[in-house]
């Protein structure tokens, strides 16, 4: 009688508030039964992952073990040129089968008992299989091709490899929609991204909580004093946001405007913004014309887990991977292109010192999420508001809004059914 | 100058750079590197593949004032200190007045409320300009032998 009663209660206070997109409750970042159906529904149902990128698997036998949410995966070249995407999980015992971040194979053997699989991730191996001087081995019934790991379909966009547990979901042009496919074209078509470096860092915070503030235009030039000083992002220059139909996806975009007139909303807001501040060495904001336009900020998400940046010539794709209600790991990788010149080389080098853990605009975005999870202990029945701009997650020219967010709640919740 | 002693200066001035960031004197922290510097985070993959990019990247002194002056002024974080650990410094070759050097270093990141962990390992790859007596770093390279990043790198290693 007790249990059914705290299970009642319990199911009551999980029940998503009523007001629209605007309130987010705190138990979505921490309840473990939530975590565990984000996996089945959102990344193993009908979304297109990140998995990487073609050039890193561009010769025959070249594969990358990635992740689909928290689920291990191969990604491998075989030799008909094309790529193919499985489970990194033996079918026999679940072990791993591949156990390098990336390299070049023949073929997998899983470490445990030697089964072996194909390129393409069929089971064509299995150890002792007829046994020994007729003793042991597997029973004749055993079938190997009843026995594969889960295979992927995949898709690419401009190069960048998305795969998707799903037989039903839409083709990916159609589930990224024209405005965001363009958009990921404008930063990586026509051309060939080389690896400049890679690093993971490690987020004390649930994905979610990363994603929402990845499409937070409104924290931006706030949290961000090194981007606002520089006047790389203020919220008064040219651009907008871009949320597509799903809400799912999401571009926020600025421009330098160098005839519109400076602003003074920061200043009668008293925001910490300092005009005086001035580098030693302004080599590292001394951008190249890399674009026929004039966008200098160009952050790119696609729902569930991909972020494809542009700011100015600091080129990168980051992939969330999530480790457990308050753990996330988010891989990046940082891009030049293959026809660079020695100068805009360098060029991205010192503007890669913007982003990541030490990034001089983004370190404060790792952060955050730990904020976040930290301060909602205890308080998994409050919600989160999420009224900047609006109830509405549509496309905006002003960036004072959390409409990409709200987008990213719409999209998860008509994935989680809440 | 015999070997021993080109390795007690190293040591010495590297103790001094641990001493330096650990104590908090991040404005004397580039101080002990060349006009012309190359300081690099980066990771042993990274390293081992010839991959330029990291996690900071400077090529002038200016741009360590810079690091230094965004952390005071600009950039938010959690209040936080390192302890380094440094081995003895490896003197891979002497050439005039260039030492090339590699020290291994464990630091630990004590946050704001005690927690206390081993945030990074690694080596650092050095090259040093000897300038009769007061070395100064014209290159180091600090190779992370972990690919992963707790968190943030706001004070350097």
């Amino acid at each position: 009688m007790l249990e059914h009663v705290d299970r009642a209660q319990r199911d009551a206070g999980r029940a998503w508030p009523r007001d629209g997109l605007t309130r987010v409750p705190f138990w979505i970042f921490q309840d473990r039964e939530i975590y565990a159906e984000e996996q089945r529904r959102i990344f193993q149902g009908e979304t297109w992952n990140y998995l990487c990128l073609a050039i890193e698997v561009k010769n025959t036998g070249d594969f990358v073990t990635t992740f689909v949410g928290d689920t291990p995966v191969i990604v491998s070249r075989d030799s008909d040129g094309e790529l193919y995407a499985f489970e990194n999980r033996c079918a026999h015992r679940g072990a791993l089968i591949a156990l390098e971040s990336r390299g070049n194979t023949k073929a997998f053997t899983c470490v445990y008992h030697a089964w072996g699989y194909d390129r393409q991730g069929n089971l064509k191996e299995v150890a002792f299989k007829e046994g020994i001087k007729g003793k042991g081995g597997m029973p004749p019934s055993f079938c190997m091709e009843h026995h594969n790991p889960r295979k992927l379909r995949l898709a690419e966009a401009f190069g960048v490899v998305f795969g998707s547990f799903s037989n039903d979901v839409q083709p990916l042009e159609e589930h990224l929609g024209e405005e965001i496919y363009s958009r990921i074209g404008r930063v990586l078509g026509g051309r060939t991204p080389v690896v400049l470096g890679r690093y993971t860092q490690a987020l004390p915070n649930n994905w979610k909580l990363y994603m929402e503030n990845v499409k937070d235009s409104y924290h931006a030039s706030i949290l961000h004093l090194f981007f606002t000083t520089f006047e790389l992002n203020r919220l008064s220059q040219t651009g907008g946001i871009i949320v597509d139909a799903s809400g799912g996806h999401h571009v926020s975009f600025s421009a330098i405007d160098p005839n519109a007139a400076k602003s003074s909303e920061y200043a009668s807001q008293d925001l910490r913004s300092d005009a005086e501040f001035k580098l030693a060495d302004p080599s590292l904001l001394q951008s190249f014309k890399e674009f026929p336009d004039t966008t200098t900020l160009q952050i790119l998400s696609v729902f569930p887990t991909f972020v494809l940046q542009q700011i100015q010539n600091a080129i990168a794709v980051r992939q969330i991977v999530p480790r457990g209600t308050d753990r996330t790991d988010l891989h990046w990788t940082l891009l030049g292109f293959a026809d660079d010149t020695p100068e805009q080389r360098m060029t991205r080098l010192k503007q890669a010192n913007l982003v990541g853990p030490a990034g001089y605009i983004s370190m404060e975005d790792g952060c955050v999420g730990g904020f976040v999870q930290r301060g909602i202990h205890g308080a998994p029945d409050e919600q989160a508001i999420l009224e900047m701009g609006g109830a509405g997650a549509e496309s905006s020219e002003s960036r004072v809004t959390e409409a990409s967010v709200r987008g990213f709640w719409k999209a998860y919740r008509t994935r989680m059914s809440l | 100058m015999p070997v021993s002693d080109t390795v007690g200066l190293i040591n010495h001035v590297q103790n001094a750079y641990a001493r330096c960031i650990d104590d908090g004197k991040l404005e004397e922290w580039p101080d002990f590197f060349e006009d012309d510097c190359v300081y690099k985070i980066t990771t042993v993959d990274n390293y081992a593949q010839g991959l330029e990019a990291g996690v900071i990247f400077a090529n002038s002194k200016g741009m360590l004032r810079d690091r230094v002056a965004s952390l005071r002024e600009a950039n938010i974080y959690e209040r936080h200190l390192y302890r380094h650990f440094l081995g003895q410094a490896w003197i891979i070759s002497e050439v005039a007045d260039e030492v090339r050097s590699e020290t291994s270093f464990i630091v630990a990141r004590i946050m704001r409320d005690g927690t206390t962990d081993v945030y990074a390992t690694g080596r650092y790859v050095d090259a040093y300009r000897l300038n009769g007596g007061k070395p100064k770093l014209r290159e180091r390279i600090v190779v992370c032998d972990s690919s992963r990043f707790d968190t943030l790198l706001a004070l350097p290693l």
